[in-house]
């Protein structure tokens, strides 16, 4: 069968594998970093007692969640169309880690939703738990399944992929409410930032050791390289960075820092996985990759859409922009 | 699979627990049927939202402001629901069948990255911009976005029809060997999305979907116009949902027989088990069947059955005008659907959908009188009926999934070789449990937020309800744009 539109049996460029490594790796980027702070949001609402202060958070929250959730409908339908093996094992190997993570953004996705409803302190009280506890447990599952993506089954690197996504979002989190919001309470949240910051490049050198001590999932030579040193310490200078931006009060800059914060980690878990695709059984992205033709597909149909949806956000992030308005969830 | 070897199915290492193939099959079916509740709840709600806003914002009016608003909350519960439990769907394929994801991947890969983010995505931006930003944004922006996020809903349906429908008549690949095991590759991009059946599936779900809305539509305006005869804004909607409701509910009637011909030429197996049919040769129609006895529900056979049959005329409809026509029976194969569940699922389905048309009909009369809320009898006809568009959408999907069966892939790839092999019948188990108990009270929630709706908006039209029901909390505030 010839396709007068598209190369049937070569790639459209000859990197086009590589290059659906790094798509599919920026949609897993986008998603921690987005939803990473609307879990921030979720865990830091758990500090608010007063009414005002709770409504605030989910007005930051209401509008963009969705949209941010998509992202991990788009990194995982991409991988399956890339890379259908690893979509496959990474699951399936992941049971339920995977399904337990899928069930804490049912909850913290119903929370705040179902709260407005109601206005009765019992009911609010319940859908406040969903919103918290899903809010915590879907990053720290979500970590976790990434952990056992990178490092299989050792237990340390992998609760600690965990934690340290966890502690990530809050930082995301605490410096996007303290863009949006008035002066006292943006100092209350830097003070959560600041020491989710610490807690998480702590962690993130409890597991470089642990996994180069002990060569957790055959990482040890990867975590030594070069690429993965850079990207490490550029983590730890935006880190204590955006630490004193936000001791300054400066908190669009904080904002910025912090955002760099998971797109490091994202950009560490490339390096870590490159050439090879799913480490446990040693797949290479070349190995695990779609024919031609169908990568082809994917590519000139997906590409001009992944920009239009870039687009989207830039508009949706634009009309949601600035300070919140006390206007509580619903508008 | 019926009863029978339902309860034989049993892992024999877990005795306690479902295989993992039965409980991945129960946890898949169980987790879509109540996602497309809120899948097709956005689809069907597409022209009302779009319809109410651009008439709220055009005419400036009261009622289209109320109706605009209300529904617009309706559809943000829906969304929210259907975004939660629309990503367990999309993880499912790789947790519980791994060998479907990585047999089918390059087919069906792409159709549901395309959904993500050609659909998905816009529903979600656009609907945060409905629900949240009227004041924000220009009227033509709002309208506009309306009209972004029902086309959203209906785009995210053509690309996850293009995968159900290649499941069920796969064209466009060949069979490699890749990493040591046997995948579909994508050979011919047109043949693998437009699949013979791909244009039968997308007509009848949508339809189906908005048959489905416009009952639910129609059973809510006229419990509200029920109490409150004169409000202007919920007999427009009663009116719309009902003519709605007539061209629809006719139209699917034509259009499902000549699906069933279509499946009868392309899954003859599954249409052999929509009718009992289980030897070849000429076949009866039966119109209506009813059990002679309890063992008809599990295996319905012609002899065991009352039915209401037309001679040979199950030939004539399959063939499209012989009545000698052969039609291939279930004895021909080596492994059958659930006969029973595919059967009275798909009378359940037929049935409703003849109820539709009744009441569409039956409300055509009343309109064309000008009676249509004086009428107490209809008004409490379309309340009861209110949410059997669904029961009916349901079912349907029950002939068409469970009528494939075994296979997943027809004739390619069977659902027993799909599920995953490190799968445990334990943790299968668990995990069913623990999706059923979460959903079953999603939806007791979703529809606990329509009734507070409801009666949120009685109360704003100033009507008092004699039994405030078993919630003694305050009733919530009523918003601005009341």
């Amino acid at each position: 069968m010839t396709d007068p539109l598209l190369p049937v049996d070569a790639y459209l460029v000859e990197s086009l594998p590589e290059i659906w490594f790094g798509v599919v790796l920026f949609a897993l980027g986008m998603y921690v970093v987005l939803d990473g702070f609307d879990f921030g949001i979720g865990m830091l609402y758990a500090t608010r007692t007063d009414e005002h202060e709770r409504e605030t958070f989910l007005s930051a929250f209401g509008p963009v969640w969705d949209a941010n959730e998509v992202w991990v409908v788009a990194f995982g339908t991409m991988l399956l169309a890339a890379f259908p093996r690893v979509y496959s094992r990474l699951l399936a190997d992941n049971y339920m880690l995977a399904l337990g993570f899928v069930v804490a953004l049912v909850f913290r996705g119903l929370g705040p939703e179902l709260r407005e409803q109601r206005d009765d302190e019992r009911w609010k009280r319940y859908a406040d738990y969903a919103f918290i506890g899903g809010s915590v447990f879907a990053p720290l599952l979500f970590g976790m399944l990434a952990g056992r993506w990178l490092f299989g089954g050792a237990t340390l690197p992998v609760a600690l992929t965990g934690v340290g996504l966890v502690a990530v979002s809050v930082v995301t989190g605490a410096a996007f409410l303290a863009a949006k919001t008035e002066p006292s309470l943006a100092s209350e949240l830097r003070t959560y930032g600041i020491g989710a910051t610490l807690a998480y490049l702590g962690g993130v050198g409890v597991l470089l050791g642990t996994v180069v001590l002990t060569d957790a999932g055959g990482a040890a030579d990867a975590v030594l390289s070069l690429p993965v040193a850079a990207v490490v310490a550029l983590s730890i200078a935006v880190g204590l960075g955006g630490s004193v931006l936000a001791r300054r009060g400066r908190y669009r800059a904080w904002l910025a820092s912090a955002l760099a914060l998971p797109t490091l980690l994202t950009i560490f878990v490339a390096t870590l996985l490159y050439p090879t695709i799913y480490p446990p059984t040693g797949l290479l992205v070349r190995e695990a990759v779609v024919s031609p033709l169908a990568l082809n597909l994917v590519t000139v149909l997906g590409f001009p859409v992944l920009l239009l949806v870039l687009w989207y956000f830039k508009f949706l992030y634009g009309v949601f922009s600035g300070p919140i308005e006390d206007e509580g969830y619903g508008g | 699979m019926g009863p029978i070897t339902l309860l034989g199915a049993v892992d024999p290492v877990w005795v306690a627990f479902l295989s993992p193939e039965l409980a991945s099959r129960m946890q898949f079916g169980w987790t879509i049927s109540v996602h497309i509740i809120f899948a097709s709840l956005s689809i069907g709600l597409a022209p009302f939202i779009i319809y109410f806003t651009w008439k709220d914002v055009r005419t400036n009016e009261q009622r289209y402001a109320r109706l605009r608003s209300f529904w617009v909350k309706v559809f943000g519960v829906g969304f929210v629901m259907g975004t939660v439990t629309g990503i367990p769907m999309s993880f499912q394929f790789g947790t519980n069948f791994p060998q479907f994801a990585e047999v089918a991947g390059e087919l069906i890969g792409g159709p549901l990255a395309f959904e993500a983010k050609m659909a998905f995505f816009l529903e979600a931006v656009f609907l945060g911009v409905l629900l949240y930003g009227r004041d924000r944004v220009k009227d033509r922006t709002y309208v506009i976005s309306s009209v972004l996020v029902g086309f959203g809903a209906w785009l995210s349906g053509f690309w996850i029809l293009i995968v159900n429908a290649w499941m069920q008549t796969p064209r466009g690949y060949e069979m490699v060997t890749r990493n040591g095991m046997e995948v579909a590759k994508l050979t011919d991009p047109f043949a693998a999305f437009l699949t013979p059946r791909m244009p039968w599936m997308y007509v009848h779900m949508m339809n189906a979907s908005v048959i489905a809305v416009a009952l639910l539509v129609a059973g809510v305006s006229a419990y509200i116009v029920w109490k409150k005869p004169d409000t202007e804004a919920w007999n427009t909607a009663l009116k719309l949902a009902v003519v709605l409701l007539i061209i629809s509910a006719p139209f699917q009637a034509v259009h499902g027989d000549a699906y069933g011909r279509h499946v009868e030429d392309t899954q003859p197996q599954k249409f052999a088990a929509m009718e009992a049919h289980y030897e070849t040769g000429q076949a009866d129609l039966h119109l209506l069947a009813f059990p002679k006895s309890p063992d008809a529900l599990t295996d319905p056979r012609a002899e065991n059955l009352v039915t209401v049959s037309l001679p040979a005329v199950g030939s004539f409809l399959a063939s499209g005008g012989d009545f000698d026509a052969e039609v291939i029976g279930l004895n021909e194969y080596d492994e059958n659907p659930p006969v029973a569940l595919v059967f009275w699922s798909f009378r359940f389905m037929v049935g409703l959908g003849f109820l539709f048309i009744g009441l569409s009909l039956w409300g055509g009369y009343l309109t064309y009188r000008g009676r249509l809320s004086d009428s107490t009898r209809y008004l409490k006809a379309m309340i009861a009926a209110s949410p059997l568009g669904y029961a009916a959408l349901l079912t349907g999907w029950y002939v068409t999934e469970i009528g494939r069966q075994p296979w997943v892939i027809q004739d390619e790839l069977r659902t027993s070789e799909a599920v995953s092999s490190t799968l445990t019948g334990a943790e299968a188990t668990l995990t069913l449990v623990g999706f059923v108990v979460v959903y079953v009270g999603l939806v007791l929630t979703a529809l606990y937020v329509l009734k507070w709706l409801v009666r949120e908006e009685l109360q704003a039209l100033g009507v008092r309800e004699p039994n405030e029901g078993r919630w003694h909390g305050p009733i919530p505030g009523v918003s601005d744009d009341d």
